[in-house]
C-alpha cells in the first residue's frame, strides 16, 4: 500500500518538472518570437546605440539555448534575477504580487463554491421549479457577461451610487469584496451547473433508493450518500478554476488597481521582461500541478474506491 | 436590525478607508502605467519625467511658458569655449536628507551619469557630457565631448543633481526606492510601481518652479481608465490625466470636474521608403508617389474628428516649438485629384499594393489607411508590438509606416529630426546632404548657424516628402473642482503650480 502510493507520488512529480521545464521553454522562446527584447527594454525614445548597448549588457546577443540554461541553471540554485525592468529582485517582487493574487484567488474560489455549489444541489432537488430556473439564470448570465463589464457594473452600483465600496486598491479587506465577486462569479456557473448534474444523476441511482426505504433522514441522505458522491468530479473542476483564478485574473486586477501576479504577468510580456516572466511561468504552471494533485488527493479521501487505484 | 447592520458595517468600515481631500491636504493622482524606477536616470517614462520634477532641480530651469532659460540650482552659466561650460552654483541648498548642495554634489552627479558602464536608460540624455570638475566649492565646470548647443535644454530637462554621499552609498535601486533630492517634494513612501507619496518640501529654495502649495501629493497606479474615472467621481482622486478624448468630452459635460486640453510635443508622421530599402522597385522611391501620398491625408478631418482638442496639422518633420523647427516648408493639401493625378504619372495608374505598419492608436492607422486605399494605395495594414516593428524597421525597413515622437519634450529640433535623418537605421531617407545639414546645426554654436542649417533640412524633408508629418497630440487633464491647476505644454504635471481652490 505504502509502496504504490510513493511511486505514484514521485512519477507525478517527475512528470510535473517536465511539464513545468517544457512550459518555460516553450515562453522563453516566443518572448524572444513577440519582439527584440534589448529595444523593449531600452524604450521608445533610445538610440541605435543604446538598444546595442543594452543587447550587449544583457547578453542577447548570445544564441538563445545558451541564454535559456544560464537562466535554468541560476533558477535550480534559487535565484531568479533581477527584473529588466524594475531592477528588483525578481523573488521579492513577486512574492510582493503573489500574497494579493493568492488572497483573491482564496476568496474567489470560496465564493464560488459557497454559492454555486448550494445552489447546484438546490437546484437538484427540485428540478424546472423555480430556484432551478434562478440557478440556470445566474449561470447563463454568468458565462455571458465579460468580467470587466461586471466589475464596472458593481463599482458603479456600489461604489458611485452607494458609496459602500472602494472602487480600487487593496488598503483594506473591503478593498477586495467586489473583486471576489467577479472573480468567484466567472468560476461559479461551470461548478454549479456540475453540482446539479452530478446530483440528478446520483440522486436517481439505486443506493440513495435504498437509503430513503431504509428511513434515513433526508437531510442525511443529502449530504451523506449524495452530495459526497455528486462532490468529486466538481473537486477537480474547482482545482482547475483556482490555478485559472491564480493566472488568469488579469482583467479583474487590471479593473480593481490591485497590482497581482496575473497583471504583473500581462505587463511584463509587453515589456519583454524576461527574468519576471520565466519565473512567474513556472510559478503559475506549479499551481497548476499542485492543485491538480492536492485534487486527486481530495477526491481519494472523498471516495475510498479511488484510494485503492 | 440585521437587515440594516450589514450595510452600516460596510459604511463605518468604508469611513475608515476614506480618503483624504481638500480638508485634509492631500492630493490625490493617478498614473495608469506602473513606472519602473523613480530614480530618473533609470526609467523612461512619463510618469518618470513627472516624479523628477517635483523631486529633484536640474541646474537650469526652462520656463514652460517663455520658454526662457532661468537659473535654479545654477545661478548662472558661461561658455569658456565650445567645450566647457561654467557655472556658479546656488548656495544655501540642502538635499532631502539635509546633505547640503555644493560642486561636490555636480561633480559626482555628471561623471556618474556620464559613463556609460553605469547605464544610464535613455543614454542621449547624458551621453554628450565627458565630465564635470569642481573649481572652487561653489563653482563647476562641465566638459563636453563635443560641441552641444543644446546643452542648456538637457541641463534644464533630464539631467537632474543628486546627492553625491547619499547616491555612491544606495546607488540607483536605493534611489528609486527612497529617492532624495532638493525638489520641491520630497518622497515619503514608494511602493514599487504601485503607490508614490510625496510630501511638500518646507526647506526648498528660491527657485523659479515656485514654491508648493499642497501639503502631500498621493499617487496611485490604477491602469484601467474607467476604474479611474469611477475614483473621480466617487471623490477618492482629484486628478487623472491621459484621458482619451470621448470620455474627457463626457466628463465636460457633467459639469462637475475641470476638463483641461493641452498640446504635447509628440506628432505623428508617416515614414516612406524613400531609400528603396524594402526593395529597389518600391514605388516609394519615386518622389511623385511619396508626394501623392500626402496629397491623400485629410490631416483636418485627423485632427477634427480623431485627435481634438488642441492637436493641429503640422507639417514640418518637428514639433513647430522646437528651437530650429522652421515652419516655413511646403505643406501639400488634402486633393484626391492630385494624388491619383501624381500616381498615374509615376506609372501606377491603377495604383498598387503595399504593406503599412503601425504600432500605437489603431483608430488612427486605419483612418489612415482608409484615405490611401481611397486614391489607389490598397494597403495591407499590420498592428506590431512597439519592439517588434522597431527591430522590423532596424533590418531591413517597412514600405509605409505610421510612427510617433515625443522628443522627450526637449524643445530643440536635434531631438527629433537629427534623431531621424542621421543615417542611422531608422532613416528610411538616407540624404547625405539632409544629414550633412543636421550634423552642422546639431553642433554649431551659433545659434543663427543652426536655425539655417535645421530650415535647409526641413525644407528638403518636406519638398521631398520623405516623411508626411500629420498632426501633434494632445493630452486631457481631468481634475476636481477643488483643484486649480494649468497644464503646460510639454505634457509634464507640475505639483507645484497646483492649489486648492
Amino acid at each position: 500500500m505504502r509502496f504504490p502510493l510513493l511511486r505514484f507520488i514521485l512519477k507525478r512529480a517527475g512528470l510535473a518538472i517536465l511539464v513545468a521545464l517544457t512550459v518555460s521553454l516553450i515562453s522563453f522562446s516566443l518572448l524572444f518570437l513577440s519582439g527584440d527584447p534589448a529595444t523593449a527594454i531600452a524604450g521608445e525614445h533610445a538610440s541605435d546605440q543604446d538598444v546595442e548597448a543594452i543587447r550587449r549588457i544583457y547578453g542577447f546577443d548570445r544564441p538563445m539555448l545558451v541564454q535559456y540554461w544560464d537562466w535554468l541553471v541560476s533558477a535550480l540554485r534559487g535565484d531568479f534575477g533581477e527584473s529588466y525592468y524594475f531592477k528588483l529582485p525578481v523573488a521579492s517582487l513577486i512574492m510582493d504580487r503573489l500574497s494579493i493574487t493568492m488572497t483573491l484567488g482564496v476568496c474567489g474560489i470560496s465564493f464560488a463554491l459557497l454559492t454555486a455549489v448550494p445552489l447546484g444541489v438546490a437546484a437538484a432537488i427540485k428540478p424546472n421549479s423555480l430556484i432551478d430556473r434562478l440557478a440556470l439564470f445566474l449561470s447563463v448570465a454568468g458565462q455571458a457577461m465579460p468580467s470587466f463589464w461586471f466589475g464596472l457594473i458593481l463599482i458603479v452600483v456600489f461604489s458611485i451610487q452607494l458609496g459602500w465600496l472602494p472602487p480600487s486598491g487593496t488598503a483594506t479587506p473591503l478593498h477586495f469584496v467586489m473583486p471576489t465577486i467577479v472573480l468567484g462569479y466567472y468560476a461559479m456557473p461551470a461548478i454549479m451547473r456540475l453540482t446539479r448534474a452530478g446530483m440528478l444523476e446520483v440522486l436517481s441511482s439505486d443506493y440513495i433508493r435504498t437509503a430513503r426505504a431504509k428511513g434515513a433522514p433526508e437531510g442525511l441522505v443529502m449530504f451523506k450518500h449524495a452530495l459526497r458522491n455528486a462532490i468529486i468530479p466538481v473537486v477537480s473542476l474547482a482545482a482547475v478554476q483556482m490555478g485559472f483564478m491564480l493566472g488568469g485574473s488579469i482583467v479583474v486586477e487590471s479593473i480593481f488597481a490591485l497590482h497581482g501576479a496575473g497583471y504583473l504577468a500581462w505587463e511584463s510580456i509587453s515589456r519583454n521582461d524576461l527574468p519576471t516572466v520565466q519565473a512567474l511561468i513556472l510559478v503559475f504552471s506549479m499551481f497548476y500541478i499542485v492543485f491538480t494533485f492536492l485534487a486527486d488527493v481530495l477526491n481519494a479521501w472523498l471516495d475510498p474506491r479511488m484510494r485503492a487505484g | 436590525m440585521k437587515r440594516f447592520l450589514i450595510p452600516a458595517t460596510v459604511l463605518a468600515l468604508s469611513a475608515a478607508a476614506a480618503h483624504a481631500d481638500k480638508s485634509e491636504d492631500v492630493l490625490n493622482v493617478a498614473f495608469t502605467k506602473e513606472l519602473e524606477n523613480v530614480d530618473s536616470y533609470f526609467n523612461s517614462s512619463r510618469e518618470g519625467v513627472v516624479l523628477q520634477r517635483a523631486v529633484w532641480d536640474g541646474l537650469i530651469y526652462r520656463d514652460p511658458i517663455t520658454n526662457e532659460y532661468k537659473g535654479n540650482l545654477a545661478t548662472s552659466w558661461e561658455w569658456i569655449d565650445d567645450l566647457t561650460l561654467e557655472l556658479k552654483l546656488r548656495e544655501g541648498v540642502t538635499f532631502h536628507n539635509g546633505e547640503p548642495f555644493d560642486a561636490d554634489d555636480v561633480v559626482y552627479t555628471v561623471n556618474f551619469v556620464a559613463e556609460e558602464q553605469n547605464g544610464v536608460k535613455t543614454q542621449r540624455n547624458v551621453n554628450w557630457m565627458k565630465s564635470a570638475e569642481k573649481v572652487d566649492q561653489y563653482t563647476v565646470r562641465i566638459n563636453l565631448k563635443a560641441p552641444f548647443p543644446a546643452a542648456i535644454e538637457f541641463l534644464s530637462g533630464p539631467v537632474s543633481m543628486y546627492p553625491n554621499e547619499y547616491y555612491a552609498e544606495v546607488g540607483p535601486s536605493g534611489m528609486g526606492l527612497e529617492p532624495v533630492g532638493t525638489g520641491p517634494y520630497k518622497v515619503v513612501s514608494v511602493d514599487p510601481g504601485k503607490h508614490f507619496v510625496l510630501e511638500k518640501y518646507e526647506g526648498y529654495h528660491d527657485s523659479p518652479k515656485g514654491q508648493p502649495e499642497v501639503g502631500t501629493v498621493d499617487i496611485r497606479t490604477i491602469p484601467d481608465v474607467n476604474t479611474q474615472m469611477a475614483e473621480l467621481f466617487n471623490g477618492s482622486l482629484d486628478l487623472i490625466w491621459q484621458v482619451p478624448s470621448d470620455l474627457a468630452e463626457k466628463l465636460e459635460q457633467m459639469g462637475k470636474f475641470t476638463v483641461a486640453n493641452e498640446s504635447t510635443m509628440r506628432i505623428g508622421y508617416l515614414t516612406l521608403d524613400a531609400a528603396g530599402r524594402t526593395g529597389e522597385d518600391n514605388p516609394f522611391t519615386d518622389v511623385r508617389v511619396r508626394r501623392a501620398v500626402a496629397h491623400a491625408i485629410d490631416r483636418e478631418a485627423l485632427v477634427s474628428a480623431l485627435l481634438k482638442g488642441k492637436s493641429q496639422v503640422i507639417s514640418t518633420a518637428c514639433f513647430p516649438s522646437q528651437f530650429g523647427c522652421d515652419q516655413d516648408v511646403v505643406s501639400y493639401e488634402y486633393d484626391v485629384e492630385k494624388a491619383k493625378a501624381l500616381l498615374a504619372e509615376a506609372g501606377y495608374p491603377d495604383g498598387f499594393k503595399t504593406e503599412f505598419y503601425a504600432y500605437r492608436n489603431r483608430d488612427y492607422a486605419e483612418a489612415i489607411s482608409s484615405f490611401l486605399n481611397a486614391v489607389g494605395i490598397d494597403t495591407d495594414f499590420k498592428m506590431l508590438q512597439y519592439s517588434a516593428l522597431r527591430e522590423l524597421r532596424m533590418k531591413s525597413g517597412t514600405p509605409v509606416s505610421f510612427q510617433t515622437w515625443g522628443s522627450y519634450s526637449i524643445n530643440d529640433t536635434s531631438a527629433i529630426t537629427s534623431q531621424f535623418f542621421k543615417l542611422g537605421s531608422l532613416d528610411d531617407a538616407r540624404d547625405e546632404e539632409v544629414a550633412g545639414w543636421l550634423d552642422t546645426a546639431d553642433s554649431a554654436t551659433d545659434p543663427e548657424v543652426r536655425k539655417e542649417n535645421y530650415s535647409k533640412a526641413l525644407k528638403k524633408i518636406a519638398d521631398q516628402a520623405y516623411w508626411v508629418p500629420m498632426f501633434s497630440y494632445n493630452t486631457n487633464y481631468v481634475f476636481s473642482q477643488d483643484v486649480a491647476y494649468t497644464p503646460t505644454a510639454d505634457e509634464v504635471l507640475r505639483f507645484t503650480d497646483m492649489e486648492w481652490k
